[in-house]
């Protein structure tokens, strides 16, 4: 049983707010991923949570226990670096064994838990070697075994995969998630890659700026992003954002007019809006498409053709660059013209303090 | 490749000369010591000769060039030693646990580098003289070990500072307290810092020829303060006087070569690395 | 900043997040002792400054006002060992900063036997000032048998009597020979870090070895010459073992400079007072250099 619940969790350096009113839950057995710009502060929350910062205010339970002034060493947790952070003249058996060294535990169940974690982690070969003399995914993998050693209840990831290149990457993605699979341990995961988010969590948390935007599953966050900060971080290719009015408000719908002089029909809760409001409307790539008769138009400026599918990229005539998911064999040539369609149905609302809007009616609530 | 091996002769032969050059007086230092007297003064200068070591048994014989050798080797170590038991605790406080004045405490250290000794010669004479540490080994010693403190806590700052912040975290994470942490992790990975440090002292205290030509005589002064009572003109030693000079400064030669690199960064206090 | 104490069993994990009233043991003995080695000396001799003081007539002591700075400063002996301080300084830095610059450069290229002829440069640095002085005195310089004069004689020149001539110019020649490697060795160091990127963007621009040198290594070394210049400087101004071990301060007040003179007064002419005023007028004039130092120390403390 390890879960990990923050109240109120504030952190400061100095005058400086870096952590502004953090609650968080984390159940036992998630892979929880906290996922953010550069600078938000997710790797100072990971490292409140580890004990190698101080909590300025606020409180931190790990299975029901409060945390906040015990030594890291005492809060069972292990934590892989964004460096990994092995002991560079120590070999990978003692990188591995330092901590149950340090636990004054017998030599013999000593070298049993290093195997098994050399085992689980297919490192076994490499036992006898330094790290300088590792590559960087073996590297990686000592740091993880190292903290496997520990049995932790808790797994900390702070940026793990940064230093490797994009092909090792998306293998040690994989392996992280086997991993957690097979260990069936609570893990929380800090990462400015939104497709590692994504892949990876059983919940996302994305943190903006000291402060949490939005909770959820990878696809609740996706589908139901709650504000403009979180609809335009999730997600590749970024969202498609532009400035529409609403120009007549109906039963369950509202007419909106979109650069360009466009108009569009959207679901929408009559009791939030008003004519003459100002919105931002925002429609993912897969949401768009070419097709003649389509509501907004403008030239294609750049194409990207990536085989499985393109992305059109589409400079309105007046209106900002769109974003159009295409198909793999779709003929458009840079600088033709052409119009994009949108439905209704697939369009996120947000209103002028960027929080999303509901799309229908009160009494139909949706999480 | 021509063009650049035609590059590289060239440098050759122009950095050949000035390393020669620099090198020569050393050079012909080595090659007295062992000279004949006669040889060693005749001109045209002489590079062949038959060798003798009767120069370097003299001066080894001469109780009193042992006894100044002793006393440098003591005074350098000792204040080195001295310095290190003093400067380590320090540095490790400023490095790992920094307040707001840490950087102002370090650059203070550095301008007391910075005073001239003259400035200080009057009030440190009068007071050996009266503490009875004139030409006493002790008294020599304590002055270098204060003249070297400001580096020797410098450069194990900087050392100490060179070490990964996150491997020290993962020792902690890992359950290590203060005491282990210094002895399994900090003390192996800036072993080669500190070693580098006490050379650098060892050399600087060696080679320091102010307070030792002014606070000793004949029965503490190191090499630097005897090798200087050689300076009355007598035209018929330079043997003896090169076997001497190459005796006295072998060590120091060898240990600035070894530490060359790491030298840089403590003689200009970190400025340049 | 100051952190709340948290009272409790758990101490120990509380000294590990509380460390500033608990390192104060660990520093306090360096600071301690270097902070009376630094204020004791200078606030003593600042006093005898202000006091005749003689020990060859111990008996007659009292107050001088400004007698002994009145003294110093109007001492025909202060304005030439000034003089002859910033000809030393002077001379030193010329060369070695101009020769440490070049050699630099040059050792940065590859070369056969690189890593010997390295070895063999820097070594002057490492030899006993008064060891220097004597061999550089005897066995180079002597004007009968030294080797100068015999190759000054190959090439049909008469021999020059250093010491009698040109005393300040072979001061300088000592004192510069020990320190070109320590110009050599710091300007190579920061030359090392120039990444070859630049230089050969450099090439593709079209500059020349001469463009090269002027407009991207030189620039990139002016840092490093700065710190040359100032610490040289620092250490330049207390030249001493040299000039006691050749000259002791002549011929006259030919090699005298500022420290010899101090020296001079305090200890051969027992002179305290007065020397203790030359003191504190070198401190003056080694705090001006000191500063820019410091600064440049701190600017690349917050590095």
């Amino acid at each position: 049983m390890a879960n990990v619940r923050l109240r109120d969790i504030r952190k400061s350096f100095g005058t400086v707010e870096v952590i502004k009113g953090v609650d968080l839950d984390v159940a036992d057995r998630q892979l929880a991923v906290v996922v953010g710009p550069s600078g938000c502060g997710k790797s100072t929350l990971l490292r409140l949570i580890a004990g190698l910062e101080e909590i300025t205010s606020g409180d931190l339970w790990i299975d029901g226990e409060r945390m906040n002034d015990v030594p890291p060493a005492k809060r069972r947790l292990a934590m892989v670096f964004q460096s990994y952070a092995l002991y560079p003249h120590m070999s990978v058996a003692e990188n591995l064994g330092f901590s149950l060294k340090l636990a004054r535990v017998p030599k013999e169940t000593r070298r049993e838990k290093v195997k098994e974690a050399a085992r689980i982690l297919q490192i076994e070969p490499l036992l006898g070697r330094k790290p300088k003399e590792l590559s960087g995914g073996e590297r990686q993998r000592v740091a993880i075994g190292r903290a496997i050693v520990r049995n932790p209840r808790v797994f900390l990831f702070d940026e793990p995969l940064s230093n490797l290149d994009a092909a090792l990457r998306v293998q040690m993605r994989l392996e992280v998630m086997r991993l957690h699979d097979e260990l069936k341990a609570t893990m929380l995961y800090v990462t400015h890659d939104q497709v590692e988010a994504m892949t990876m969590a059983d919940v996302i948390i994305v943190l903006n700026a000291g402060t949490i935007e939005q909770v959820g599953t990878p696809l609740d966050v996706y589908h139901h992003p709650r504000n403009l900060f979180v609809a335009g971080f999730i997600g590749s290719p970024r969202m498609n954002f532009m400035p529409a009015t609403v120009t007549s408000v109906g039963e369950a719908t509202a007419r909106l007019s979109l650069p360009g002089g466009a108009a569009l029909d959207v679901p929408a809760d009559p009791q939030r809006l008003r004519a003459g409001d100002a919105l931002s409307l925002g429609a993912r790539p897969e949401h768009l498409a070419l097709s003649e008769g389509g509501a907004l138009r403008g030239e294609a400026l750049v194409i990207e053709r990536l085989g499985n599918v393109t992305f059109v990229h589409v400079s309105l005539e007046d209106g900002p660059m769109l974003t159009v998911q295409a198909a793999s064999d779709e003929p458009v040539r840079v600088h033709d013209r052409v119009s994009v369609r949108l439905g209704g149905e697939d369009a996120h609302l947000f209103d002028g303090a960027g929080l999303a809007m509901p799309r229908v009616p009160q009494d139909h609530k949706e999480t | 490749m021509k063009k650049a091996l035609r590059d590289k002769s060239l440098f050759t032969m122009a950095a050949w000369p000035v390393a020669l050059v620099m090198f020569f007086p050393i050079f012909w230092m080595l090659l007295s010591g062992f000279k004949t007297e006669v040889e060693a003064v005749s001109s045209p200068p002489r590079l062949v000769f038959q060798p003798t070591l009767e120069n370097y048994a003299a001066v080894w014989q001469r109780a009193d060039y042992v006894r100044h050798a002793a006393n440098s080797v003591i005074i350098s170590l000792g204040s080195t030693l001295l310095a290190l038991a003093l400067a380590l605790p320090a540095a490790y406080a400023m490095a790992f646990f920094p307040t707001r004045r840490t950087k102002n405490a370090l650059l203070w250290m550095l301008s007391t580098k910075m005073l001239p000794p003259v400035g200080a010669l009057v009030p440190i004479y009068l007071l050996f003289r009266d503490l009875g540490l004139l030409d006493k080994r002790l008294g020599l010693l304590a002055v270098y070990t204060l003249v070297n403190l400001p580096i020797v806590v410098w450069m194990l700052f900087a050392f100490f500072k060179d070490v990964p912040r996150e491997v020290l975290e993962a020792a902690r994470m890992d359950g290590a307290g203060p005491a282990r942490e210094m002895l399994n992790l900090l003390l192996p990975l800036s072993l080669p810092g500190i070693a580098s440090t006490a050379l650098l002292a060892v050399i600087l205290a060696w080679n320091e020829s102010f307070w030792s030509l002014n606070l000793t005589a004949a029965k503490a002064a190191p090499l630097t303060a005897f090798m200087a009572s050689f300076s009355s003109p007598e035209g018929l030693f330079w043997a003896k006087l090169s076997a001497a000079s190459t005796m006295a400064i072998a060590p120091i030669v060898v240990f600035g070569w070894l530490s060359q690199r790491q030298l840089v960064r403590g003689l200009t206090f970190g400025a340049v690395k | 900043m100051s952190r709340r104490q948290v009272p409790g069993p758990d101490q120990p994990a509380a000294r590990r997040l509380r460390p500033i009233s608990r390192t104060l043991p660990l520093k306090l003995p360096s600071l301690g002792v270097l902070f009376l080695w630094a204020v004791v000396p200078l606030v003593m001799t600042l006093w005898f400054s202000f006091q005749r003081y003689n020990l060859l007539n111990p008996g007659e002591r009292g107050f001088a006002r400004l007698e002994n700075y009145r003294f110093l400063l109007t001492d025909p002996g202060l304005a030439r060992a000034l003089i002859n301080t910033l000809l030393l300084v002077g001379g030193v830095l010329a060369v070695t900063v101009v020769g440490g610059t070049l050699l630099a450069v040059l050792f940065d290229q590859s070369f056969f036997g690189r890593g010997v002829a390295r070895i063999l440069v820097i070594a002057p640095f490492f030899v006993m000032p008064t060891v220097s002085a004597l061999i550089w005195k005897n066995m180079l310089m002597d004007p009968v048998n030294g080797v100068l004069a015999f190759l000054m004689r190959l090439v049909g020149l008469g021999p020059i009597d250093w010491f009698a001539r040109a005393p300040l110019a072979a001061i300088v020649i000592i004192v510069a020979w020990q320190w070109l490697p320590f110009a050599l060795l710091v300007l190579l160091t920061a030359l090392q870090s120039l990444d070859s990127e630049s230089r050969e963007a450099a090439r593709l621009d079209g500059a020349g070895p001469i463009a090269s040198f002027l407009f991207i290594t030189l620039p990139h070394l002016r840092r490093a010459i700065g710190v040359v210049i100032m610490i040289e400087t620092i250490f330049l101004l207390m030249v001493f073992a040299e000039i006691f071990v050749t000259t002791a301060g002549g011929p006259g007040l030919a090699t005298t400079n500022l420290a010899f003179l101090i020296y001079r007064f305090a200890l051969l002419d027992f002179d305290i007072g007065v020397a203790s005023a030359g003191g504190i007028l070198a401190i003056v004039l080694a705090n001006v250099v000191a500063v820019f130092l410091i600064r440049s120390v701190a600017r690349n403390l917050e590095a």
